[in-house]
């Protein structure tokens, strides 16, 4: 019945049916601006029409949650009258486009959903995936990894927040469509966080930061879309970011904030200001109006559509009290910016767009809020299943232990990724206490005896075999490695990245993983304070690996208990803590020894988890723990290497117990490389050994003494046979030079 | 006494240099906004690290022409003790207060990591309190780090003695191994014809409290502590 083009609604990412929807909630046809508008707010990116139901599973209530999502990022009480507010988000599809760009302007945007909370900024991470290095798409990812991890190093290094951590990992089905997740974390006075919300009715509404030009317009459906061979065409709807403006603009909303002259504020990401008008008018009960002649463009001509949808970069909408305008005008002059103002409060709940005084779009927020499609999309458990779940150990050739822990090592996923956060300057606000690369980021709260640990995670292989157990190792794996630190995790956010939400076996993976989030989440006392979803990831029709990332955050009383990853001398004592039964479905051994991903993911038992995570807190703060360490990627023998790297050749020398079940070349190869989950190697002095293990006994967790570190060899028994010996200095070349050598200057 | 601490417009490591100054060291220490024409009655002046105007030109080339850089120049000329960390030296070479340039690091990357400078002279406000060949451990963060100057500045810098660090192995040797810049001789940090302006390339400030992982950049604020206890204040009308 719609009289629209259906190509022009094609274009803008609109059904049909979605078309009736916005006539009958106008009760008129939109005019083209607010066909555009419409578009933006109903696109997947902002709308989240198809994972809304289903994001209500997640626990998002916790009686140190300040804020859940809903806002610019979520908050949690970390003590000291002090709040942590953080979230992660994507920028797959423009860093795709634009590797460098695209991923600069994700970190941008993430800092500007902090400091918009009224916090300032001090921890950056980010979880990458791409393609293979080698083979035939080998060039073009190589091309897209140094961009996006340039991107990244531009634009953190420069506005002067750390990068302190993160995760990459390389697998075939990112060629095509890479994922960059960035997590921020603010440190806010709990009882100052700003809200994202218009309010008072002639209260006027600025306009400040960079001018807004023709870039970015219709990024939000871009990134509601899928790739093709012609997505190259689409760069023009990728942003250039500018950190220095970025960093202008925030201080001065931080000394802004430090006033009582502000009501709310709101960053112009996704769909710019169309969406942070709506979005500040809705949640504040309000209307806003505007009148596009007053906002500051950099391209003459211009239409009322261009400017509603730009996406260009470093922008902030803010509504300020009445009476009080001359004094956030200085503070922005301070700062050489102009703040402009576009418009103010009103008491009718719409959306009033003007151009030199005549109404171009008249919209109620409601409409676009409120009356947005939410999908209950068809799902179905994707036939691969049955076939990839299948899986013999026994049929595999025999490899030896030895030449499998140097493949591993080699493994670009497992291979230190020095050559990657050297890049980034992460220790810039001199608050890192764990370098990059030594475990979960930690970053001291000054003024007071606390630090934060964070640390991002995911599997995307372990989901493609079972995405609702990946889902909730990726919680258990993200919870486990705060704990190492020492800290106690305390909230999380999570990033959905998966392929079309319209094909049944993609949503029925999303449900799987959202619910077993939840599920971990509940289990692990870690709530979900925001976040967000990225579908569509697929090229060419070929999805990604379905891959949640977690981002926790823990909190450790007393900083100066941290525990890092490496080994701190010859002759302490070596502790499992945690069961291993061989698991190798899904596993790095698989995948790099026989180019296999099969089988099914480790087992999670979110009780054994739960002590594990109580236990290493601890025993952390009794002091008693010289070095802590997560087995994941790789299994123990990993583990045990990566103990043994950066720390100027200390070696260890175990005796592990065989796991049960196998013949006896598959039983070193299952007790070597299995990924079992909720399991620690830790090191202590041997004074402390008998407190550590009752302390386990107590907690109800398996622990026990394999060997010592010393002798600068990688040395492990099984069963009191030797099965691997290798020195730390070879393991550790091939380990610390592996993903560098793609790239040209000097090896590491 | 009393640390100034220039803020430009993208400075981001002058809280850390004021937090070395003040919590780690107990000593008064104050920001300065470029704008300003005063000092505020500092004892060592800090140009600190970070991005000045984005550094979208070359390094510094526009925070050279802030107000402050006169009154800076001033104190610099009256034999007051001035700090240029990592940016606070590349705008040091722009304003003509130290000789050279800074070009992008020879592997095109930005490196942060803990490196190891040999203190080459120890006759600095800011190196006084060092032993001449000592080793220090403290982090770089740049991408335009690799000192540059032509062959008769770098000889004139050699013979007299103003090369005050330079890149080094963790015996101490100056290889091109240890070099992570390319910069000219292994420079990391030169001082002024007066020697009472030093600019390097390390991050003495993140290397003065040991939960940080070094506590070897205390000595070159340790050094000018004491410089300024025996020399007293410099009195310039900018200070």
């Amino acid at each position: 019945m719609s009289p629209m083009d259906p190509a022009l609604l094609e274009r803008h990412g609109l059904t049909p049916d979605e078309y009736d929807r916005i006539v009958r909630a106008l009760g008129r046809e939109p005019s083209i601006t607010e066909l555009g508008i419409f578009s933006v707010m109903w696109s997947e990116h902002c709308s989240y029409k198809s994972s809304r139901l289903h994001l209500k599973k997640l626990p998002t209530e916790g009686p140190r949650v300040l804020q859940g999502p809903g806002e610019n990022a979520g908050a949690v009480d970390i003590g000291d009258g002090l709040a942590a507010v953080f979230k992660i988000e994507s920028h797959n599809h423009p860093s795709f486009i634009e590797p460098y760009q695209g991923a600069a302007t994700g970190v941008g945007g993430i800092i500007r959903d902090i400091f918009t909370m009224g916090a300032r900024p001090i921890a950056l991470m980010n979880s990458l995936r791409f393609g293979e290095m080698d083979g035939p798409e080998g060039a073009r990812t190589r091309r897209t990894v140094e961009g996006v991890v340039a991107g990244i190093a531009g634009y953190g290094n420069s506005i002067g927040i750390p990068t302190v951590g993160g995760e990459i990992a390389f697998d075939d089905c990112y060629a095509g469509n890479p994922l960059v997740n960035v997590f921020c974390l603010g440190i806010a006075r709990a009882d100052a966080l700003i809200k994202g919300s218009a309010s008072g009715i002639g209260n006027p509404v600025y306009y400040v930061g960079s001018k807004t030009g023709r870039d970015g317009i219709h990024g939000a459906t871009m990134a509601s879309a899928e790739f093709d061979e012609k997505s190259a065409e689409k760069r023009p709807a990728v942003q250039v970011g500018d950190p220095f403006m970025e960093k202008l603009l925030l201080e001065a909303c931080l000394e802004l904030m430090k006033t009582d002259a502000l009501i709310g504020v709101q960053d112009m990401g996704a769909a710019g200001l169309t969406c942070s008008t709506c979005e500040m008018g809705s949640r504040g009960g309000a209307g806003i109006e505007i009148d596009i002649m007053h906002v500051p463009q950099r391209e003459s001509g211009m239409s009322p559509y261009e400017i509603m949808l730009s996406e260009s970069q470093e922008r902030m909408l803010l509504v300020v009290k009445r009476g009080r305008e001359a004094e956030v005008e200085q503070i922005f002059e301070k700062w050489d910016l102009h703040a402009a103002h576009i418009g103010d409060v009103t008491g009718d709940g719409l959306m009033r767009v003007k151009d030199h005084g005549q109404i171009v779009a008249e919209i109620p927020n409601s409409a676009l809020v409120d009356a947005a499609p939410v999908y209950n999309r068809p799902t179905a458990r994707p036939a691969y299943l049955d076939e990839v779940q299948r899986f013999d150990p026994a049929t595999m050739p025999a490899v030896a232990p030895k030449d499998a822990l140097l493949a591993l090592l080699r493994s670009p996923t497992v291979a230190s990724k020095r050559w990657v956060y050297r890049q980034y300057d992460h220790m810039v606000r001199t608050n890192t206490i764990v370098l990059a690369g030594m475990g979960a980021g930690v970053v001291r709260i000054k003024g007071t005896s606390r630090a934060l640990a964070m640390s991002v995670d995911g599997n995307g292989r372990y989901c493609y075999l079972d995405p609702r157990r990946g889902a909730m190792l990726a919680v258990a794996e993200a919870s486990r490695n705060v704990a190492c630190a020492g800290a106690t995790p305390i909230g999380a956010t999570n990033c959905l990245n998966f392929g079309n939400p319209q094909r049944p076996e993609i949503m029925w993976q999303l449900v799987e993983a959202i619910e077993g989030i939840g599920e971990a989440c509940r289990a692990l006392n870690v709530p979900i304070t925001g976040g967000n979803v990225s579908l569509y990831n697929e090229t060419n029709g070929e999805g990604i690996y379905p891959t949640p990332i977690l981002g926790v955050v823990g909190v450790l009383d007393d900083a100066s208990r941290v525990v890092a990853r490496a080994f701190r001398g010859d002759g302490d004592d070596i502790v499992l803590l945690g069961e291993s039964f061989g698991e190798l479905g899904g596993s790095e051994y698989l995948k790099v020894l026989h180019h296999m991903v099969r089988g099914v993911p480790p087992a999670l038992d979110l009780e054994r988890e739960r002590r594990l995570i109580a236990l290493l807190g601890t025993a952390a703060s009794a002091g008693i723990l010289r070095s802590a360490h997560d087995c994941s990627d790789g299994g123990l023998a990993v583990t045990l290497a990566e103990c043994a790297f950066d720390t100027g050749g200390i070696g260890c020398d175990v005796n592990i117990p065989g796991v049960p079940g196998h013949a006896v070349a598959s039983t070193d190869i299952a007790t070597l490389f299995g990924e079992s989950a909720s399991r620690v190697v830790v090191s202590a002095h041997g004074s402390d050994t008998s407190a550590l293990l009752r302390m386990a006994a107590d907690t109800g967790v398996p622990a026990k003494l394999i060997g010592r570190t010393g002798g600068g060899r990688i040395a492990i028994r099984v069963d009191d046979r030797a099965v691997l010996d290798v020195s730390v200095d070879e393991a550790e070349q091939l380990w610390s030079t592996a993903i560098a050598r793609h790239f040209r200057g000097r090896a590491a | 006494m009393k640390f100034s601490i220039v803020v430009f417009p993208g400075s981001n490591c002058d809280h850390d240099a004021y937090h070395a100054a003040k919590h780690v060291l107990g000593q008064e220490a104050e920001f300065v906004w470029h704008k300003e024409t005063s000092l505020k009655g500092a004892d060592v002046v800090v140009l600190p690290g970070g991005f000045s105007h984005g550094d979208y030109l070359r390094t510094g080339a526009i925070a050279r022409f802030s107000p402050v850089m006169n009154s800076v120049a001033d104190f610099a000329r009256g034999g007051g003790p001035v700090l240029g960390i990592c940016n606070g030296f590349q705008i040091l070479c722009e304003a003509g207060l130290l000789p050279g340039a800074m070009l992008r690091n020879r592997d095109l990357t930005f490196h942060c990591e803990h490196v190891s400078i040999r203190v080459e002279q120890t006759d600095t406000p800011f190196t006084s309190l060092a032993s001449q060949g000592q080793i220090l451990s403290i982090p770089i963060a740049h991408g335009e780090g690799n000192y540059f100057a032509d062959p008769d500045v770098i000889a004139d810098l050699e013979s007299s003695r103003r090369v005050i660090f330079r890149y080094c192995d963790v015996s101490g040797r100056v290889t091109d191994a240890a070099n992570p810049n390319g910069a000219l001789n292994g420079i990391a940090g030169i001082c002024s014809a007066g020697r009472n302006v030093v600019g390097l390339m390390p991050h003495p400030e993140r290397a003065c409290e040991s939960a940080l992982g070094s506590a070897d950049g205390l000595v070159l604020f340790e050094s000018v502590i004491a410089h300024v206890a025996a020399h007293g204040v410099v009195s310039t009308a900018a200070s």
